[in-house]
């Protein structure tokens, strides 16, 4: 197990590199600079600007230029669109948040997408299969972009019991709302994927032996059909990551939480390279440690699998 | 001694003259997706959709575009549905009419949608299938690749496409089409991990089966379940992309419309007094999507081999 | 006894002190001020930089007139009053300007404001080190030897700008311009501490590293959440300010915004296009609408890459006429907006809107002249006129796309594509001239109407369209330096009426929902530069 987790380390930092380069020249291939402006600046002025950051190399010099900068004292370099910021400061200030509401949330789905879909596998065709079923099915498919709005108009405007939005640190009250509008996609996702792998496992051969053998049921679950359950929920836990990373634009939109999804999406809207880079190779890296950690979790579930 | 002669030659006869029908396993699983009410249902109302949004043109009054300069003032009073100014389901911010506009995103969002998944379904599938198969430095290289491309921001990739080969559904489909693979083939390389492990696996093996055969013919049958079920849980999320990307405004072009883009329009008016703009196209969403889900778990239910 | 006493005093004094007799009252208007002095208000998206010689955005101007001040400000009514300069005069060929600066205006840290500080800021605005986007400004100003230290061809201290003595700061011009001084209340012209940009380098508008001569400090500064600004102690009329702290918060939804000012977390919050009738009049003391001084217009692509129909001036017209602008400012936007049948707004200082010829029909006149002029032209329901339009991503430009080219198919029978990109591809599409219609507005640098005419000649470097004509050219060159420079600008409105290589639609109007108990907003200021120093809050 070691000498595996050795070897996809090993292989992930070539993975990286390419991951910069081809974002680089993608980012470079689309049209429109930084610099573009309504009032388009006179060549000379434009000509200074492009000194200044370095845009007037050829590409494999400002690529070249880029890592040695990383890799030597992990500046990601000065915001082209925040022009008295740098790429680590807004990493830096934008990250944390998403950490925190994003592992929030995770663990809120999970947990919570976990419980009702193993409580409603177990009690199939009950009032409460069906509701949880209803519910997460309900959940899934009102898109973030509705529920957010209608949350503030409930929470803040008619109730006034949560602010609509800020940060201000990380307090509490300005998480709930996030978390709830992030995770509960994600949360019937789990549930409903969680309730269908487990009622294919409930009816293996292996888990009628157990219930012949005179298991008590809890034992049954927890001990013999849990693991197995998991395996597709936890090779789902990848693609939800990366979908809260995506989702997290419209939370930060919608409640102003400075985060770094939507500084991702304004930094391609803005062609700020630097920008768009560093979170790149921080949603890249974070990626890849994540999707080990999964294929992690795999092996010592199904031990049938060999590596 | 036979005594009842005559019967016996009947039973002969007809011995003779049925031939025995083999039931297929196809067969005893559209039986039981048959049996299944709310799979039925959902295939029923599937339909009935497809069906309105092909024939609803016939009853509409206006076109998708045509804005009615008389509703424009106020839309919140004029604008609402109402059978004598011919707008079924009231009008947009800009007076358009809702009920062609609803039709038109119809079609739209279904076939982003299903050309969606269906991508990801053919091209995930195959992949994740012989990524896990073959195991060792293939499927670390397919899996490494994977890793890669789902980290590259996508949306990039998208606005890139969309502005070097001018924006058009096809280019929304080749976009969509490039994330949608990713997830299904992790997943499918997954169970393919667990599946090649089992016995009839290894019984095809010692007989001498082909990789490819024991692929096509063994692993993926066996996956069908899981990339059912998760194909329909797809379909939901191509629409939502779809939606996001109109959101930024790199999805269908004006006046085409689709769910998506209608949704986020009616969200946003919400509080001023306009909420057909927002329930009807989310009607046909939440509908629409609620009968893939069961249709998928129909499927997965059919489909199960632990059932036979 | 004593000891009675002196509780009963002590009573008395607290009473008094705690009635309402001596809640705090404004100087001059006498009403009584709320106790929580702090102004919150509503930016859409993140301003790019607060640093005076780098800033390009208005929000980023509106935080830098707070934070910072420069030779100039302006009054309620947009007329210049002396900001660090108490007093200023030009010569008689108005191509030196002294400015005589105040002895008392100080730094946050305490330093003296000088005549050095605005030198130094000045050098460092047309600095290529510096890489200003907005150099070009300092240019425009004329300033000597500013557009070779720009280029680069003689360093920055070569600029035409001295310090006669700590207190004197001396221009010399290149040409004779009237408005100069106008032009210092632009925030790129802002003095700017040298000794912390020194120290700080790029770091040195963080708050706590930040020196500044407003009336406010920055305090806390968290990208896409929020800006706080608080009152400078050391500012040299800091008791005439009353607002103790500015706060901005980032929403990038309109629909939030509002959402968020009717709970009450602003003062002042945005109204989405279409909704402000029904604000007013819901809240008509809240919702508020007022001229600005910027157009939007739809601009022709005129040179060799545009479509060979756009070509012919009575096409152009005709599409032109059959806009009916009453409907877009009224039904669609409802902002108070004004129609617009030229390319400078009415409120434009010195700028009579002359009365061109389309602007004085009725629409159905325009709609029959459309009509005619397309036959004309050869175009119809046998021959239909195909174009792409294109516009940047924006609900309110996509509405007004779509009713654009609505009202050109049903009178014209015109099929329009509309198309729209996000801004910095549509910036970059439209400045190669690789389209064929293309939106535009501009907004006033200055309150002069050649801020506007100017982008119409031929050198103008944001001509997209590629306009050009002679007589145009020369009007506006005239007009630099003439005493009457209206006349000629009337002429030159004429002439883009006759020719319409751009379709005027509207000029701006300002409109927000702003909480009736935030007193001192520069309601008649047409370039809107406001200061939270000349703000008040009243007790409700």
């Amino acid at each position: 197990m070691f000498k595996f987790i050795l070897k996809r380390l090993g292989i992930a930092i070539p993975t990286i590199f390419i991951l910069i380069i081809i974002s680089f020249i993608l980012m470079h291939s689309a049209p429109g600079g930084p610099f573009t402006s309504e009032k388009p600046l006179p060549e000379q002025v434009l000509k200074n600007i492009n000194e200044k950051y370095g845009l007037d190399q050829p590409m494999y010099i400002q690529m070249y230029r880029y890592v040695h900068g990383i890799v030597t004292s992990f500046d990601f370099g000065p915001s082209f669109r925040y022009k008295d910021r740098s790429v680590n400061d807004i990493i830096a200030q934008g990250f944390p948040v998403t950490l925190k509401y994003g592992s929030w949330s995770f663990l809120f789905a999970v947990t919570i997408g976990i419980a009702l879909g193993i409580i409603a596998a177990i009690r199939q065709n009950s009032i409460f299969d069906y509701l949880s079923v209803g519910f997460s099915i309900s959940a899934q498919v009102l898109p973030n972009f509705v529920m957010a709005p209608i949350l503030v108009l409930i929470f803040t405007l008619y109730l006034g019991w949560l602010p609509g939005g800020g940060w201000e640190g990380g307090k509490t009250q300005f998480v709930i709302m996030p978390v709830i509008a992030l995770s509960t996609s994600y949360l019937a996702s789990i549930a409903r994927l969680t309730r269908s792998s487990m009622l294919e496992v409930l009816n293996s051969n292996f888990i009628r032996t157990a219930q012949a053998k005179g298991l008590p049921k809890y034992k049954i679950i927890l001990s013999h059909a849990l693991k197995p359950t998991l395996l597709p929920v936890i090779s789902y836990l990848g693609p939800a990551f990366v979908g809260m990373i995506t989702g997290s634009v419209v939370i930060d939109m919608f409640f102003s939480t400075g985060g770094i999804g939507l500084h991702f999406v304004n930094g391609a809207l803005n062609r700020d390279y630097s920008t768009i880079m560093g979170i790149t190779i921080l949603v890249g890296c974070l990626t890849i440690i994540f999707n080990l950690f999964v294929d992690i979790l795999y092996a010592w579930i199904d031990p049938k699998i060999r590596y | 001694m036979i005594i009842f002669k005559k019967n016996i030659e009947t039973l002969s006869k007809n011995l003779s003259s049925d031939e025995i029908q083999g039931r297929s396993l196809w067969y005893d699983a559209r039986m039981r997706f048959f049996k299944n009410k709310a799979a039925v249902t959902s295939l029923f109302l599937l339909l009935a959709i497809l069906f309105f949004s092909f024939f609803g043109p016939l009853l509409a009054q206006w076109s998708n575009e045509e804005i009615d300069w008389n509703v424009l003032g106020d839309i919140a009073i004029l604008g609402s549905p109402s059978f004598e100014t011919g707008h079924y389901f009231g009008t947009d911010e800009l007076g358009r009419d809702l009920y062609s506009r609803v039709i038109q995103g119809t079609k739209i969002s279904l076939m982003v949608g299903v050309v969606g998944a269906l991508i990801a379904v053919f091209v995930g599938t195959l992949y994740g299938a012989i990524a896990g198969y073959f195991g060792g430095k293939l499927d670390n290289l397919m899996m490494r690749l994977v890793d890669i491309f789902m980290s590259i921001p996508y949306m990039f990739v998208l606005i890139l496409l969309l502005v070097i080969f001018g924006r058009s559904i096809i280019m929304l489909f080749i976009g969509i089409g490039l994330i949608s693979w990713l997830d299904m083939a992790r997943i499918v390389r997954g169970q393919t991990l667990s599946i090649k492990q089992k016995e009839f696996v290894e019984a095809a093996l010692a007989t001498g089966v082909g990789n490819f055969t024991i692929i096509i013919r063994h692993i993926i049958p066996n996956l069908l379940g899981v990339v059912a079920v998760y194909a329909t849980l797809l379909v939901p999320g191509m629409i939502l992309t779809e939606s996001f990307i109109s959101f930024l405004g790199l999805g269908v072009q004006e006046p085409n419309t689709s769910w998506g883009a209608l949704i986020s329009e009616g969200a946003g008016t919400m509080s001023y007094g306009t909420l057909w703009q927002l329930l009807f196209p989310l009607f046909f969403f939440v509908v629409s999507l609620l009968s893939f889900f069961f249709i998928g778990d129909g499927l997965r239910d059919a489909l199960d081999p632990k059932d036979r | 006894m004593i000891k009675i006493f002196k509780v009963f005093i002590a009573l008395l004094i607290s009473a008094f002190l705690s009635s309402s007799v001596y809640a705090k009252k404004h100087p001059v208007t006498g009403e009584e001020l709320a106790a929580d002095q702090t102004f919150t208000y509503w930016h859409g998206d993140e301003h790019s930089s607060h640093d005076p010689q780098i800033l390009e955005d208005t929000y980023g101007s509106n935080i830098a007139r707070d934070l910072f001040e420069g030779l100039l400000s302006q009054d309620a009514d947009g007329n210049l009053i002396p900001g660090v300069a108490e007093s200023w005069s030009a010569n008689d060929a108005k191509d030196v300007y002294t400015f005589n600066l105040r002895e008392n205006a100080k730094w946050s840290n305490g330093d003296p404001v000088t005549a050095h500080d605005f030198v130094y800021a000045w050098q460092r605005a047309v600095d290529p080190a510096t890489a200003s986007p907005y150099s070009w400004f300092m240019d425009i100003m004329s300033i000597k030897n500013g557009g070779a230290a720009i280029s680069g061809d003689v360093p920055p201290s070569e600029l035409g700008v001295k310090a006669l003595d700590d207190y004197t700061f001396e221009v010399a011009l290149t040409a004779s311009l009237p408005y100069f001084a106008a032009m210092t209340t632009h925030a790129t012209t802002f003095p700017t501490h040298q000794a912390t940009i020194e120290k700080y380098g790029a770091d040195w508008t963080k708050p706590g590293n930040m020196v500044s001569n407003g009336a406010y400090i920055l305090t806390e500064h968290v990208i896409n959440e929020r800006l706080v600004r608080e009152r400078n102690t050391m500012y040299w009329n800091n008791d005439n300010t009353i607002l103790d702290k500015v706060v901005v918060l980032v929403i990038p939804d309109e629909n939030q915004g509002l959402t968020r000012y009717f709970a009450g977390e602003l003062d002042q919050g945005p109204v989405p296009a279409g909704q402000f009738k029904k604000l007013k009049a819901e809240y008509p003391d809240q919702a508020t609408s007022f001229p600005r001084l910027c157009n939007y217009y739809y601009t022709f692509n005129l040179s060799d890459s545009g479509i060979a129909p756009f070509q012919d001036v009575r096409v152009r017209k005709a599409m032109a006429y059959a806009i009916d602008r009453n409907v877009i400012t009224e039904d669609v936007l409802q902002g108070g907006q004004t129609p617009a049948y030229t390319f400078t707004p009415g409120s434009t200082a010195g700028f009579d809107v002359p009365k061109v010829a389309f602007a004085k029909m009725t629409q159905a006149e325009r709609d029959s002249k459309a009509v005619e002029l397309m036959e004309e032209a050869g175009y119809g329901e046998d021959n239909p006129l195909s174009f792409t339009m294109i516009y940047n991503t924006s609900e309110s430009h996509k509405k007004i796309a779509t009713v654009m080219a609505q009202m050109w198919k049903q009178k014209l029978g015109i099929n329009a594509t509309m198309e729209n990109t996000e801004w910095k591809t549509f910036l970059d599409i439209r400045g190669k001239q690789d389209f064929e219609i293309a939106r535009g507005a501009w907004c006033g640098d200055y309150n002069e109407a050649s801020t506007f005419l100017d982008l119409l000649t031929s050198p103008s470097g944001y001509n997209d369209g590629k306009y050009s004509n002679v007589a145009v050219d020369q009007l506006m060159t005239e007009a630099k330096t003439s005493s009457d420079s209206s006349k000629l600008y009337t002429t030159v409105e004429r002439i883009l009426a006759a020719e319409m290589p751009v379709i005027p639609i509207y000029h701006y109007a300002g409109v927000f929902m702003l909480n009736p108990q935030l007193k001192g907003w520069p309601y008649d200021n047409v370039e809107q530069n406001w200061y939270s120093r000349n703000f008040y809050k009243v007790a409700k």
